[in-house]
């Protein structure tokens, strides 16, 4: 039997999970069918906020510059189609694909390999630096996705069609929908594992106190770029989903501004429960929707409302709805 | 004689122009409670910098259970078996106090790139940690927040987590500073009852606690070892008295 804390945190996150379930039919009843694509999107900036609280909330490294492997992922999925739309090879005599099975997991690898070489040099220092650091990697990748003329220099690349993935059509909103809600549960439910793993014990351990980690006999370099380079991978697959919702990869993508975006849900929504970084997301995204509806000074609402929860939850979101603060 | 358990020769260790350290010879044997004294600035906390890992000394050698580890990053010697204890209480706050005990037997128990078993229901990890608890008599409050306790417990907590790797030895950094006198009598008699049991280096500013428990003393002035011995050399050695025991006293 579990523990009512415990308890209450398994009960918010099944009503969270139906409420994302029921979501596409209950706007389409309504008749507001438009917003299924916009829901898609928040479930990927989710995973990707979801790929920082891996290493800001349960690490303790605060990485100003994830938006790159979010560029990633989607500049790998649009450089895919876009040499199989012009029917030019890529070096080595490979051929683009658009195939979801291949796309994917080489957005992911290619995130994933980044962030080895980021997190590798990155990590060797901490604190403000770290943040300095990851942000200047991360302002090297945009310049050099804005000077690939091939691949539409500052103009990005358009896609022609989405992933394909077997008999699934994921120009359908509703079926592309609900496969990044299968990938958020995917990834959630495994990172939730992993916080209570011994991984995840050497992260919060680092997180609190690294010298003692290092006294009590941890290689703490290591177990860091681990999780940075699993947290890269993951922001990679969330980027390929990006690019396939707008169709369209850019350097837009892997701006400082992105950066701060994700940065901004995590702590929105609770730093290190993970569950916070979703509901971040979903915060941000429909605040800036909701306010750009109303008025074009929306940014100065948006301020004024994210000063309010910072003030009144400072648990974040999650910590508010009672599912507990960081996961210790 | 078997080799000393831990043993320096010549170590030195300078900041800018200050000698801090100063070709610091120490022999610790097998199964004793070793201790160093001296005043204020006279380099203890320096040493046991350099003992750890945390500082590379400029000058000398260390050699610890038959390796030379001079060289040799902090994680590495406490995986061969040197466990410290820090001065400022050093515990993980935002864990429980199992937790923090189920961590240090976990960084003896292998590799962490486990990804998937919740460590905190890991029989291997769990009952070395409660039994490290317990011997440290904190075993009652294994359930709370490590946050919630005490100075006295979190010293007795510290000593846990450096117990829980079954070290082969302790380095023990003023285990009873901040101490009412109440906490420092269950000090002294935990670090009794490790007598013999451990090897350990105990740096202390508590001279009673010093003389009544150690086998061998080192006095250290001003980054040199001016003195060392059996407790009631040192007690008698002019030297140590006029340097360090007369102005203390």
């Amino acid at each position: 039997m579990a523990p009512a804390p415990e308890l209450r945190r398994r009960l918010a996150l099944a009503v969270l999970l139906l409420a994302a379930l029921a979501l596409p039919p209950v706007l389409a009843a309504l008749g507001q069918g438009y917003y299924v694509g916009f829901a898609a999107r928040v479930l990927i900036m989710a995973m990707a906020a979801l790929s920082l609280d891996l290493v800001m909330g349960l690490g303790g490294m605060v990485s100003f510059g994830h938006a790159a492997f979010l560029g990633i992922g989607a500049y790998v999925v649009g450089i895919g189609s876009w040499h199989v739309f012009e029917g030019v090879p890529l070096p080595f005599g490979l051929a683009g694909s658009e195939n979801a099975l291949v796309v994917w997991p080489l957005a992911m690898l290619a995130a994933g390999l980044a962030a080895l070489g980021i997190g590798a040099v990155s990590l060797r220092t901490t604190g403000i630096h770290f943040i300095m650091i990851t942000l200047a990697f991360a302002q090297m990748l945009f310049y050099l996705a804005g000077g690939l003329k091939t691949y539409g220099g500052d103009d990005g690349i358009t896609l022609y069609s989405r992933s394909s993935l077997g008999g699934l059509n994921l120009s359908d909103p509703f079926t592309f929908y609900y496969l990044c809600l299968g990938l958020l549960a995917a990834v959630l439910a495994a990172f939730l594992r992993l916080a209570d793993s011994r991984f995840g014990m050497v992260l919060k351990g680092v997180r609190d106190n690294e010298r003692r980690m290092r006294a009590l006999g941890f290689p703490t370099y290591r177990y860091k770029l681990a999780a940075f380079t699993l947290s890269g991978a993951v922001c990679g697959l969330a980027g390929a989903l990006l690019a396939n919702a707008s169709e369209f990869a850019g350097p837009a993508y892997m701006g400082w501004q992105r950066s701060g975006e994700l940065l901004v849900m995590v702590v929105l929504g609770g730093m290190g429960s993970l569950v916070g970084a979703v509901l971040g997301a979903a915060a941000l995204l429909i605040l800036e929707e909701a306010l750009a509806g109303l008025t074009q000074h929306w940014q100065l609402l948006l301020g004024a409302l994210l000063l309010l929860l910072a003030l009144s939850a400072r648990r974040g979101l999650w910590g508010w709805l009672g599912g507990g603060g960081r996961h210790g | 004689m078997a080799e000393p358990l831990l043993a320096t020769a010549g170590l030195v260790k300078r900041y800018g122009g200050v000698v801090a350290v100063d070709h610091v010879t120490l022999a610790v044997e097998r199964g004793h409670l070793h201790a160093v004294i001296g005043p204020n600035g006279a380099g203890k906390s320096t040493l046991i910098g350099l003992l750890s890992g945390e500082m590379a000394p400029g000058a000398g050698t260390i050699r610890f259970n038959g390796h030379d580890v001079t060289r040799l990053h902090v994680h590495r010697r406490a995986r061969l078996g040197l466990a410290r204890s820090f001065q400022v209480t050093s515990i993980f706050h935002s864990f429980g106090v199992l937790a923090n005990v189920v961590l240090a037997v976990q960084a003896h128990a292998g590799h962490s790139f486990r990804f998937w078993r919740p460590a905190s229901r890991d029989p291997a990890l769990v009952e070395p940690a409660l039994a490290a608890l317990e011997r440290v008599g904190l075993a009652e409050r294994r359930h709370d927040p490590a946050a919630t306790l005490s100075h006295g417990e979190r010293r007795q907590l510290e000593l846990a987590m450096a117990l829980a790797g079954d070290p082969a030895m302790l380095l023990l950094d003023e285990p009873m500073a901040g101490m009412g006198p109440e906490d420092g009598r269950r000090m002294v008699a935990l670090l009794e009852s490790l007598k013999g049991e451990r090897t350990i280096l105990l740096v202390e500013h508590d001279m009673d606690a010093v003389f009544q428990l150690a086998d061998r003393i080192s006095v250290l002035v001003y980054g040199a070892v001016i003195a060392s011995g059996r407790p009631d050399d040192i007690r008698a050695d002019a030297e140590v008295r006029r340097a360090y025991l007369g102005e203390a006293a």
